[in-house]
Formats: structure tokens, C-alpha cells, sequence
């Protein structure tokens, strides 16, 4: 299965490759018209990158979300659901790498195999950092109003934890 | 919309920084956070000018119009305003088939040249139907090989860092049918008219 997966995209490379070559295309030319694309892009989405990831570091790192997890406490293991995963569920439409941190934490405390590791791992791989891909997506365009995007994205999120704990604890 | 959920964020934590005595976390995470969002792009950039090159070749060797042919009978049903549109099906495609196969790298980039070729058509001041429909897509990425899990898992200890693939897939799939109905029902609702 890993081999599969680390194979897939040297593999999609020579697909592609190899078809252009085929069709008689100068592959290389043709590859640095794209490339050069690459660098305005880049540019183009820095500052959204900056602020967005700004925001997140700040709202990490001031504690809110760990108070919040408490404060829901109570209510979150009447309904079986350990305080832990709390701040996960907060995290994880927010920041990727702060998501992935905060599951490391969750496996080497309970241990990767124990219920609320496996939930934990459920969250974090079921689905795509929500404001980043909005913020990185939209960050190319110039739209003031995005509508319904990031409530039918954050709905997205609260199904994926609430399958994530059904699916562990039930299957 | 991001107007406001930025405002909160940085807002909520300030306050709460200062009433817990935390703001000289805060004061670093400021510089911190925006100097990760460098670090990032020059990372981000490599990957980006190496798959909008790969793109360009699968444009012109038509193997992009091969895919979105394949492709059309669900890409039509999603995306109805695109139907005669293969440039951007193509592309629409090959971000799609990114994130299946697990190579977010590459889905980043391929999902930006999508959507700098649907407000190319776009001739209002708001995004369309697709463009939301696409970017909620890939807010919630169906996940079929999640590895970076699984090499997690096994460094934390795991005896079986694959036996969750199948809660992945259950949760991964149904938070996207999730998305695409609501997405579909606002489509249809006060929320969007044209």
C-alpha cells in the first residue's frame, strides 16, 4: 500500500511524459511555459498565506481553543466523546500542521491504537484543512463575497468528526 | 465572509491572551505565523512551477481532454455551467485525480490553474456556482491513501497503522456526499440568484 501510494506520482509523471512525446510535443519547452506561470501564482498568494497563517498561529498560541475544550468538557463526555478530541475538532479546519501536531500528542498519550488515538487519526486524514484550501483557492481571485463556500465547508468538517467517532466506536 | 472569520480569530485571541496572562506567546506568534507563510511558499513554489509544467504538457498532448472525456459523466452532473467547457473540465480533472491518488502537492497547484481559468470566464463580480462547488470539494478531499497517517501512526507505536483506512474512507466519503448536497441545495435556494 505505501509503495503504491509513493509510486503514483513518479508513475503520473512518465504518463504524462510519455503521451506528450508521443504526440510529438517539445516536452521541455513546453514544461517551462507552464513553470513560469508557477512564480505569479506563487506570488499572487502570499499575502493571503500570511495573513491566514497568522491568525492561526495567534490563535494557537493565546490558548483559546484548550479553554474551550475545557469548558466543553462536561458536556462532550456525557455524550462519550473524550475533551481531548475538543481541541482537534477546532483545529483541524484551521491549521494542518497544528492539526498533525496536536494528533502526534494524542497518539503518544493514549496510544495510537486506544480509541481516542484512532479517532484522532480518522480526523486529521478524513479531510482537507478547510480555511487554508478556501483562503489559498479564493486567495487567487478578487470575489468580496464567497456565499454558502464556507458553511457547506465547515458542515463538511463537523460530519467528518462526528463519523470520524461514529465509525470507531461502532465498527 | 473571511472578513469576519480573520477579524474574530485575531481578535478573540488577543483578548483572551491578555486575560490569561499569555500575550508574550502571542507577540512572537504574530512574527512567527507570517514568517511560516513565507517559508511555506518558497516551499509551495517548487511544486507549483513543476506541476503547472506538467500540466501544460498534458494540455497540449490532449491527455487532459482524454481525462475530462473519461470524466465528463460525473464532471457534467457537478459542474453543469462547464459542460461544454473541456479546458476547464480538463483541469478541473486533473486536480481531482491529485487528490484521489494522495499528491496534495500537486493538487494545490492544479486546483489554482482550475480556478484561474473559471474566473477567466467568469464575467460577474461574484464566483460562480463551480467555482464554489470546487473549492468545497477541496475543502473536503476524499482521502483513498492517506500515508502521511498511517507513517504517523507507526511512529507513535501502532501494531496496525492501517487498520483505520476503513473508518477514513467511510468518514472521508460521507463528509463529501455531505458537502456536495448542501453545496447543491444552496445552489438552488435564496442563498444564490442569479
Amino acid at each position: 500500500m505505501e509503495t503504491l501510494s509513493m509510486a503514483a506520482l513518479p508513475i503520473l509523471i512518465a504518463v504524462i511524459l510519455s503521451y506528450g512525446f508521443i504526440k510529438g510535443i517539445d516536452v521541455f519547452d513546453i514544461f517551462l511555459d507552464g513553470a513560469k506561470e508557477g512564480l505569479q501564482n506563487t506570488i499572487r498568494i502570499l499575502p493571503t498565506l500570511i495573513g491566514l497563517m497568522m491568525a492561526v498561529t495567534m490563535l494557537r498560541e493565546s490558548g483559546l481553543l484548550e479553554a474551550f475544550a475545557m469548558a466543553v468538557k462536561p458536556f462532550s463526555e456525557r455524550m462519550g466523546i473524550s475533551a481531548d478530541l475538543i481541541p482537534l475538532a477546532l483545529l483541524r479546519p484551521v491549521s494542518g500542521s497544528g492539526s498533525s501536531a496536536y494528533t502526534i500528542s494524542l497518539l503518544n498519550q493514549f496510544g495510537a491504537d486506544s480509541e481516542t488515538g484512532k479517532i484522532a487519526s480518522v480526523m486529521s486524514a478524513a479531510t482537507e484543512t478547510t480555511f487554508y484550501a478556501i483562503a489559498v483557492y479564493f486567495g487567487a481571485t478578487h470575489y468580496k463575497k464567497l456565499y454558502y463556500t464556507v458553511p457547506v465547508a465547515l458542515l463538511g468538517d463537523l460530519a467528518t468528526f462526528i463519523f470520524a467517532v461514529f465509525t470507531v466506536k461502532f465498527l | 465572509m473571511l472578513n469576519y472569520v480573520w477579524f474574530f480569530m485575531i481578535l478573540a485571541s488577543v483578548f483572551y491572551a491578555v486575560f490569561s496572562g499569555n500575550i508574550e506567546a502571542l507577540s512572537v506568534a504574530v512574527m512567527d505565523g507570517a514568517s511560516k507563510a513565507v517559508e511555506l511558499s518558497i516551499f509551495l513554489l517548487g511544486s507549483m512551477c513543476a506541476w503547472l509544467g506538467f500540466l501544460k504538457i498534458a494540455e497540449k498532448s490532449g491527455l487532459t481532454l482524454l481525462i475530462a472525456k473519461v470524466l465528463s459523466p460525473i464532471i457534467n452532473r457537478l459542474f453543469p455551467e462547464y459542460r461544454d467547457n473541456y479546458e476547464i473540465k480538463g483541469k478541473i480533472c486533473m486536480n481531482l485525480s491529485a487528490n484521489l491518488l494522495g499528491i496534495g502537492n500537486a493538487a494545490t497547484p492544479l486546483g489554482l490553474a482550475a480556478m484561474t481559468a473559471m474566473q477567466a470566464e467568469n464575467r460577474t463580480n461574484r464566483p460562480t456556482k463551480g467555482m464554489m462547488l470546487f473549492v468545497i470539494i477541496n475543502t473536503a478531499s476524499l482521502q483513498i491513501l492517506p500515508i502521511n497517517m498511517a507513517a504517523i501512526r507507526s511512529s507513535a507505536g501502532s501494531a496496525a497503522p492501517f487498520s483505520v483506512l476503513p473508518h477514513i474512507w467511510i468518514t472521508s466519503l460521507s463528509a463529501l456526499l455531505i458537502c456536495i448536497t448542501a453545496a447543491k441545495m444552496c445552489e438552488r435556494s435564496s442563498l444564490w440568484k442569479h
